[in-house]
């Protein structure tokens, strides 16, 4: 069984992104760079099937700068088999669906029978790229699992809702995002570390895809971002002094907000 | 010359530091309340393999060298946690490595590196004889296919929580030897089958640092539990000591480095008569100073490992690390209490535990004073100071 976990680069989560104000991209320089926690879900997953089932093979699947080979060995410390990094300064500037169309292909000559991403990325949050995989491989997407069976042939997954969970299954091969709250990842250990080395990793460009500039990148961009703005501060909030009335007050302004 | 880490020594700085995340300051304090040892955090260490990073892949380790076996306890002691609970089985490894034969490497690395044993027990120091080693009074004796040891050390770190202790004995009485260095042997001596001829005494410190005087009165030990050849033990520990200066001065860089970090975000922060208290030179010019220390020390400390790691002769350069390493945290966690003022003596902000422990290293594995003296005699060529 051929499992691809799709991973990303992204600048450090607990800082806070910059934005270059002429091309409105995330600064990815000077910043520290990890691989996206939200993609060691995905990671673990896969590697729990993995043990499982011997003789998985878990691939993981990233575009990025050429330091993103940092995001795939760690992937490959917590045990995945081999890396595939689609890296080519024609890239640059490519929108989440062309992302999207560039991963999907190179997936595919991984010949896969399972996909799995995270439900977004840390930095861009647009969501949109596990969905465009699965459009360009002409499989189904089950979303925002938080746990996940295979068997007989087919993937049952429990899906996230807000008021509880949905359960549905789709035939293999298919596309799973994954959320945070699927499974504990483990941390690469030093065996993990010294064997991540070792192991092969494939470096793309995009015309080894079959994509020509024109295709991809900021060329290829069918979406375009006009501007940004920061998140509003948060508005100083009321103080109730206590004069015997406070606990009254509470509770009168958290049954206006309908929250009681 | 190059001064990067490789992209391995990253993944595994990256790799020690996500794991001590799991141990918070709580763990550490409640664990120096209690004077508990740190079995939960030990265990982890274990699990994920660090503690078997200096043995060879071929007896299941990673092969790995001092440089990064630094590394792994500066991040410890960088994370506001203490590698002393464990950095022995990285030194001590020294010994049993490059001197000890194939069945003895064969028996035991494997089960070390799996953490079925510990090997986390030094038996050197008495208390007659602290760093004039030669002068010890423990005396193994031949015979047949064993050996008798009777005698007594003190500073034996970590006893209880070992399953093996390497045993530095007279095997000839110093009166009969040439050099006072011959005549001393080296035992890997197995805690378990030693039973009551070993007893423990815990020492109360100023410290978590689980140590003890132990009493050792007719232990019989195979031959096979020899390293290397009688009479020889001196020239072995050796290679211990000087991987243990190196992980040592690596462990302060970890300190001093969680020091200067605590103190200039406090003095960042702190706001005293209308402005942080770091835009006052009195306050920040001693965390800026004690950084500068630490990065050279630092350079030293890379140095040394460097030389260990080649096989080349490290002495000089991994006592001066350790010396200089030592005096950087110490000046750190000054610096760092006096920022905080009242605060910093509070148990709850964890200077106060960090800065016993640091303080230890100035006096201890050697004391300071005495790498001084050997600098002087055996660098510099002058007279004898002590």
């Amino acid at each position: 069984m051929n499992i691809v976990v799709c991973v990303k680069q992204v600048p450090e989560p607990t800082g806070t992104n910059r934005i270059d104000p002429k091309s409105l991209r995330i600064l990815r320089e000077g910043v520290d760079s990890v691989l996206d926690p939200a993609d060691e879900f995905s990671i673990e997953a896969a590697l729990q099937i993995q043990e499982a089932n011997p003789g998985t093979n878990v691939v993981v699947v990233s575009m990025g700068p050429d330091r993103a080979l940092e995001a795939i060995r760690r992937g490959l410390a917590m045990g995945a088999n081999k890396g595939v990094l689609v890296s080519d300064a024609n890239l640059a500037g490519s929108d989440a669906l062309t992302t999207a169309k560039v991963l999907a292909a190179a997936i595919k000559r991984e010949n896969p029978d399972l996909v799995l991403c995270a439900t977004e990325s840390s930095d861009a949050y647009t969501g949109m790229v596990p969905g465009g995989i699965a459009h360009h491989l002409g499989l189904p997407l089950l979303s925002y699992a938080k746990k996940l069976t295979l068997a007989g042939g087919k993937v049952q997954i429990e899906r996230q809702t807000e008021a509880g969970f949905q359960r549905v299954e789709a035939q293999l091969p298919a596309v799973v995002t994954v959320t945070g709250s699927i499974n504990t990842p483990r941390y690469p250990a030093l065996k993990g570390i010294m064997q991540a080395k070792k192991k092969p990793v494939d470096q793309l460009t995009a015309a080894d895809l079959g994509f020509s500039p024109e295709q991809v990148g900021e060329k290829g961009a069918k979406e375009k971002v006009l501007g940004w703005a920061p998140a509003e501060q948060r508005k100083a909030g009321t103080v109730i002094k206590d004069d015997g009335t406070a606990a009254t007050q509470i509770a009168d302004f958290l049954a206006q907000l309908k929250v009681i | 010359m190059e001064f990067n880490l490789t992209e391995e020594q990253q993944s595994i700085r990256q790799a020690v530091r996500e794991l001590c995340r799991k141990f918070s300051p709580e763990y550490w304090r409640a664990l120096d309340r209690e004077r508990a040892y740190p079995e939960e955090f030990v265990r982890a260490l274990t699990e994920a393999g660090w503690l078997a990073a200096l043995i060879p892949e071929e007896y299941e380790g990673a092969g790995l060298g001092i440089t990064e076996a630094s590394i792994i306890l500066e991040e410890i002691n960088y994370s506001g946690g203490n590698a002393a609970a464990c950095h022995a089985q990285m030194y001590i490894m020294g010994s049993l490595l490059r001197h000890g034969n194939a069945a003895q490497k064969s028996y035991y690395l494997p089960k070390i590196a799996r953490g079925e044993l510990r090997l986390q027990a030094f038996g050197v120091t008495e208390p007659d004889a602290g760093s004039d080693t030669t002068k010890i009074k423990t005396m193994a004796v031949r015979q047949g296919d064993h050996y008798i040891i009777n005698g007594q050390k003190v500073w034996t770190s970590r006893f209880q929580h070992s399953d093996l202790l390497l045993l530095l004995a007279r095997t000839t009485p110093i009166e009969q030897v040439t050099d006072r260095t011959g005549g001393l042997s080296l035992f890997l001596v197995d805690l378990h089958a030693a039973g009551e001829s070993i007893e423990a005494r815990p020492i109360e410190a100023m410290v978590n640092h689980e140590t003890n005087e132990v009493f050792i009165n007719d232990l019989k030990v195979p031959a096979s539990a020899l390293i290397g050849e009688e009479g020889k033990g001196f020239r072995y520990i050796l290679d211990s000591w000087n991987a243990e200066r190196v992980l040592i001065a690596a462990e302060c860089i970890g300190d001093g480095r969680w020091f200067v970090e605590k103190a200039s975000r406090y003095a960042s922060e702190r706001v005293v008569f209308g402005r942080p208290i770091g835009a006052n030179q009195g306050v920040q010019f001693p965390i800026a100073q004690a950084y500068a220390h630490i990065e050279a020390a630092d350079l030293v400390r890379y140095k040394a490992a460097w030389l260990f790691d080649q096989h080349q002769k490290c002495a000089p350069e991994a006592n001066l690390a350790k010396l200089l390493a030592s005096q950087a945290s110490w000046e750190a966690a000054n610096a760092c209490l006096t920022t905080h003022g009242g605060y910093g003596l509070a148990v709850e902000y964890d200077i106060e535990r960090k800065f016993r422990e640091t303080r230890l290293y100035t006096v201890a594995p050697i004391n300071n004073n005495l790498v001084l003296a050997y600098v002087g005699q055996h660098v510099l060529k002058m007279p004898k100071s002590y």
